[in-house]
């Protein structure tokens, strides 16, 4: 039974289904070890945005503020969608590579350890 | 001649168990409608002990004298400008806290305990209900009536009821309680008044009290005091209900083990705010949030349920988690309050150095490996003026509704990530508890407020935070929210003082 109720058969209303973002859908992108940032952002994006777009555009605006954030080599950054290692494709809608509505992105940066090495 | 005066033992009979009738044309089962639905067997309700033996004539006086004594002392309080006395005008940010996150709270309470004084087939329970129904009433009225005074002298009071009802971090307690008054009459009773009440409400009432006690604020003190008579009936309460149901059928042991499971978790989720209140917003320390739990839960509640073994009761799932997490959660949370400072109704700071210290000193084995080093980052950008407030929103647990801010026991900086697919949808999570009680009842929480997303999807105004926090929150912004230093707060007790 998928809840206790009173009433038979009770089925609760969806609130965060993608039809109530207005065309847009929810990624979560959280930095690993740097906990400056106390938890994961969350981004209202249209699904057709190209994860170059995400990366270049969208995620500096809240990530930059990290004195490491300008020093990341891309280019060497380990990604995990949805609890699986992941190769983003820059130029690909991010619906079209898996990233759906509520999606988590996490990228690791093994060579910064955040400030003072202390993960933050 | 009847007697004109009616014996104790009488009185208390004919106020109480004498309240009830046979159901001679009626069908009992109607007007107790709640009774059934959650699996749990009551086979005789006459085995129900009453916690406590006071009848309602008697409840109203000894309230009523509790009353007169306590309102005396709130006018003392107003007359002497006591507000001048408190420590610092950084504690007044605790009592935001209380007022805005705790004592609608109370007053859930006395919505839940009316529920359940109608819904319980045995008139033993339902007086009991019934009067610390009364009671949370008292409770949410005196502590309104308590802080006013504060009211009249620092900013972010003013919308305390609006605010618990929207604001995104109140979404957290009044999440929680509505958890427990939409489960059944039984559930609600292993909810609030066994796991909250009797066991965790000394972390919530004791570092309150004793922190006021600790920086001059005797009006808080006072409304403590005087709940605590009620307080102590309320345990009484707890402890009752859950050994009835133990004892009137074996079926009941895993319902009840499942919702202690439930309940603990969810409790120790929200007591992480009294945890950073306790390290970090006392002014004059009490004991550190580890202590507290060392000493009220890990002692007190450890015994409790050594206790409830007989009955095949072990201790809640995950208390090895919750062990671990002490070090942690209350660095955790007022970091995100610190970096949310700029969305909150009260004020926020960084620790002094003297504070750095007592919390090195008290939290030996993580203060300065993983917390230390965020403050003198922050300290670092203060000093460039760049006072460091977080951009973006953060992401949420479905289940406690707290930015998923918790990391992993055995590896503190990362972040702790649980989620599950349901009916095609995903749903996150900061602990396994938390995602267990999803999987167990995922048609009630798949309705879950969660504030961000109703950001998002454009339900709280906007789109900027700004107007969110001025137009939806009713948060006076520039003057509620942001760092205390430079906050009218501030300016104000400086000029009280007599200080530049």
């Amino acid at each position: 039974m998928a809840v206790k109720a009173i009433t038979p058969d009770y089925k609760g209303e969806v609130l965060d289904k993608v039809e109530n973002f207005g065309g847009n859908q929810v990624v979560y992108v959280g930095w690993d070890h740097h906990l400056m940032f106390c938890a994961p952002f969350a981004y209202p994006l249209p699904p057709e945005m190209t994860f170059e777009a995400l990366r270049t555009q969208v995620m500096p605006e809240t990530f930059s503020l990290h004195p490491e954030f300008e020093q990341i080599d891309w280019d060497n950054v380990s990604w995990m969608l949805d609890g699986n290692p992941f190769t983003p494709q820059a130029d690909v809608a991010l619906k079209d590579q898996g990233i759906g509505h509520k999606s988590v992105l996490r990228f690791s940066t093994p060579d910064l350890n955040g400030y003072q090495g202390a993960g933050v | 001649m009847a007697a004109k005066k009616l014996n104790i033992k009488d009185k208390y009979r004919l106020l109480t168990r004498d309240l009830d009738w046979e159901y001679s044309y009626a069908d009992r089962k109607e007007a107790f409608p709640y009774e059934d639905f959650e699996g749990i067997k009551i086979t005789d309700w006459s085995k129900w002990e009453d916690p406590f033996r006071l009848t309602m004539d008697a409840y109203w006086k000894y309230q009523a004298e509790k009353e007169k004594k306590l309102y005396a002392i709130f006018d003392a309080f107003a007359q002497n400008n006591a507000h001048l006395n408190v420590s610092d005008p950084r504690y007044i940010n605790a009592i935001k806290i209380f007022l805005t996150g705790v004592s609608p709270l109370e007053y859930q309470a006395y919505q839940g305990f009316a529920h359940t004084g109608r819904q319980f087939g045995g008139v033993g329970a339902r007086v009991a209900c019934q009067m610390q129904s009364l009671d949370e009433l008292r409770h949410v009225q005196t502590q309104i009536h308590a802080m006013s005074h504060f009211n009249k002298f620092f900013d972010g009071f003013q919308e305390y009821s609006h605010m618990h009802d929207r604001v995104w971090y109140l979404s957290v307690p009044k999440s929680f309680f509505n958890d427990a008054r939409t489960a059944g009459p039984f559930e609600f009773m292993i909810a609030i008044g066994f796991s909250f009440e009797y066991v965790l409400t000394n972390l919530l009432f004791v570092p309150f009290m004793s922190g006021a006690a600790h920086n001059g604020d005797m009006a808080t003190v006072t409304f403590g005091f005087s709940a605590q008579s009620d307080e102590a009936r309320h345990m009484t309460l707890g402890l009752e209900v859950i050994k009835f149901l133990l004892e009137q059928h074996e079926d009941n042991v895993e319902i009840v083990q499942k919702w202690i499971d439930k309940w603990f978790w969810r409790g120790s989720r929200l007591l992480t705010i009294v945890a950073m209140m306790m390290d970090y917003m006392l002014p004059n320390k009490v004991m550190s949030w580890k202590e507290a739990w060392e000493v009220y839960f890990e002692e007190a509640g450890g015994a409790l349920f050594k206790d409830l073994a007989r009955y095949g009761i072990r201790m809640p799932k995950y208390s090895d988690i919750i062990e671990k997490e002490k070090e942690h959660i209350s660095h955790q949370a007022w970091w995100t309050f610190y970096t949310h400072g700029h969305a909150a109704g009260f004020h926020t700071w960084i620790p002094t150095d003297e504070e750095l210290d007592w919390l090195s000193e008290k939290y030996p084995e993580t203060f300065d490996k993983y917390y230390r080093p965020r403050w003198e980052l922050a300290k670092e950008m203060e000093a460039k003026g760049e006072r460091f407030y977080t951009k973006g929103l953060p992401q949420l647990c479905t289940t406690c509704q707290i930015p998923m801010l918790f990391t992993e026991m055995d590896d503190p900086t990362q972040t702790s990530y649980r989620d599950t697919v349901y009916n095609g949808d995903r749903y996150h999570f900061c602990s396994d508890g938390c995602k267990d009680i999803f999987e167990d009842e995922p048609e009630k929480f798949v309705q879950s407020w969660l504030p961000v997303h109703q950001i998002f999807q454009g339900n709280c105004g906007g789109p900027d935070v700004g107007d969110i926090l001025s137009d939806f929150y009713h948060m006076n912004v520039g003057v509620d929210n942001m760092d205390m230093k430079g906050s009218p707060d501030e300016l104000r007790w400086k000029q009280w003082k007599g200080v530049a």
